[in-house]
């Protein structure tokens, strides 16, 4: 594998690491009070972020995990926006509300079906299914359909793992995913904003690749409940709303499943969803994306959404000779 | 009975002051807000979206309020709710400004060319701008100076505040379109709606002589 060297940053743009630490270094002394005490709460502050940008708070149960070369290099994006900032419609449609409102989700007992044209048909608990293959640390780009961005440590195995204990039949052609919906734990599912049950899908071979990962924790830990707990996918070249969350039934079909967001404005969300900054959403540019916390700061420019969201080598070859505008 | 009028008069300009003032703090109040979030880190994980939204947000809490003033009046037989009408607007038009250079600055990087093809494009992005190009006018024949240069057609001019009240709801209510996300949109459109059914002259005759006929058996 070739080094990975993110073209949009210029080397003249890298802060020498011992300028870095020079600087951290002067924040700390002024954090003391050297500065003077007007500006020693905004230091403060400063120093503060920074080591909130480390992962998440002590205490969590880890994951034992193992470094993939599927990993980015790029910046982490922080714990802390990784789990305040998420669309999970089954909890609100508002942003910031589902680390709120999720807390009323049962992960367990949590099973999850695996039905449809397969040899062996099987429910799975959700402490098999962690133990069915070795997990791996998977640091993706995630890309909403919004228009932002972020890196995220994802924890778990390739799909194509279960997919291949249950047999998929010949007639097999897709994979439908069905997410929990439960009025009692998930306020947002009283709203009819979108068809409930959530259901995503893929095509079989687009399901077998190893990148589309079954996913069960983030930052070495469980995932927090507002990001999908216990079990959802993670599909990094596709847009966010791909990657079902709260799985509860896999199911191998012969026909394209129905998807929430297609049926709710087919002209807008596409079955396929491949990130493309060529092919625009109706209402805004895909062509670039808002890095979440970009370390360039607060009024940091966007940056150029690359094809298949960078993960072009990986996954071009599954829609070679396909109309990507049409096929949206 | 002289006296008592001047003493009068000198409370009700004194009240009336008072009034423009706590109106002229409130309508800061939402960029103070801004202000102390971004301070106190509590804009989120997308600060720029944040900002966005809530200056878009209050532009339009703000023209609501400003197409209320006229029917308040009707309603209450007060004038102050006038004299703040203007004020009420030319905030409408600052934070049009700010909301139109937030999607100029940190979405459009201040490319024109992109801007352009972004407003064409884009129905909903059309609508607000169509809203904010509209407002310029307004504001600018907001002075005394306009309204008695332009005399009738001044009023001609700012009935453009009715064609502003579609346009910015369309762009509110496509944004929202995508997501089926229409629950507190349809609140200002049916607020809007109200506004105007007000002054659809059977309506207004009607609120007028309620007035009327309410400070006949008051006096």
């Amino acid at each position: 594998m070739k080094p990975f060297i993110d073209p949009t940053i210029l080397p003249s743009e890298i802060t020498p690491k011992a300028i870095f630490e020079q600087r951290r270094a002067l924040i700390k002394v002024a954090a003391a009070g050297g500065f003077g005490a007007g500006l020693a709460p905004w230091f403060a502050r400063e120093a503060f972020a920074q080591t909130a940008l480390a992962g998440p708070p002590a205490g969590g149960v880890k994951l034992k995990t193992m470094p993939s070369s599927y990993s980015t290099t790029e910046t982490l994006s922080a714990y802390k926006d990784v789990t305040t900032y998420n669309n999970f419609y089954e909890f609100g449609t508002d942003k910031a509300q589902p680390h709120e409102t999720a807390k009323s989700l049962e992960t367990r007992p949590w099973t999850v079906a695996v039905e449809g044209l397969v040899k062996k048909p099987q429910t799975f608990d959700i402490d098999a299914l962690l133990k069915l293959a070795p997990m791996e640390e998977r640091i993706y780009r995630m890309r909403c359909v919004e228009g932002w961005s972020m890196v995220i440590p994802w924890d778990g195995y390739s799909l194509s793992k279960l997919l291949n204990l249950v047999e998929p039949t010949s007639a097999a052609k897709y994979v439908e995913f069905i997410s929990l919906a439960d009025r009692k734990q998930m306020p947002g599912v009283n709203s009819s904003v979108l068809n409930w049950p959530y259901r995503e899908g893929l095509r079989l071979d687009e399901a077998m690749n190893p990148l589309a990962l079954l996913t069960f924790g983030l930052y070495g830990e469980a995932l927090p409940k507002q990001n999908g707990a216990p079990v959802r996918m993670v599909i990094p070249w596709k847009y966010g709303f791909k990657s079902a969350k709260s799985i509860v039934k896999i199911r191998l079909t012969d026909q394209q499943p129905s998807t929430s967001w297609n049926m709710s404005a087919p002209s807008e969300y596409g079955f396929y969803s491949n990130v493309n900054p060529n092919v625009d959403h109706p209402r805004w540019s895909q062509a670039t994306e808002r890095r979440i916390g970009d370390g360039r700061g607060f009024f940091a420019p966007k940056i150029k959404t690359e094809m298949f969201n960078g993960y072009g080598n990986q996954v071009a070859s599954l829609y070679a000779g396909m109309d990507l505008k049409k096929f949206y | 009975m002289q006296a008592w009028t001047l003493k009068n008069s000198i409370n009700q300009a004194g009240f009336l002051a008072g009034f423009k003032s706590l109106v002229f703090l409130s309508a800061l109040l939402p960029l103070a807000r801004l202000i102390y979030f971004a301070y106190s880190d509590q804009l989120g994980a997308n600060p720029i979206e944040f900002i966005t939204r809530s200056t878009g947000t209050w532009t339009l809490v703000l023209f609501c309020l400003t197409l209320g003033m006229t029917p308040l009046r009707l309603i209450t037989g007060w004038s102050g709710w006038i004299r703040v009408r203007r004020m009420l607007g030319l905030f409408v038009f600052f934070y049009a400004c700010l909301h139109f250079l937030i999607w100029l600055w940190l979405d459009q990087d201040f490319n024109l060319a992109a801007m352009i093809k972004d407003v064409i494009k884009r129905p909903f992005i059309t609508m607000g701008f169509i809203s904010f190009v509209l407002l310029i006018p307004l504001a600018l024949t907001s002075n005394q100076w306009s309204q008695r240069k332009l005399g009738r057609r001044w009023a001609l001019l700012h009935r453009l505040v009715y064609v502003i009240a579609g346009t910015a709801i369309l762009h509110y209510w496509w944004d929202k379109a995508g997501k089926n996300n229409f629950s507190v949109v349809s609140i200002y459109l049916g607020v809007i709606i109200l506004l105007l059914a007000l002054r659809i002259p059977v309506i207004k005759n009607q609120l007028n002589r309620s007035q009327i006929t309410q400070s006949n058996t008051t006096s």
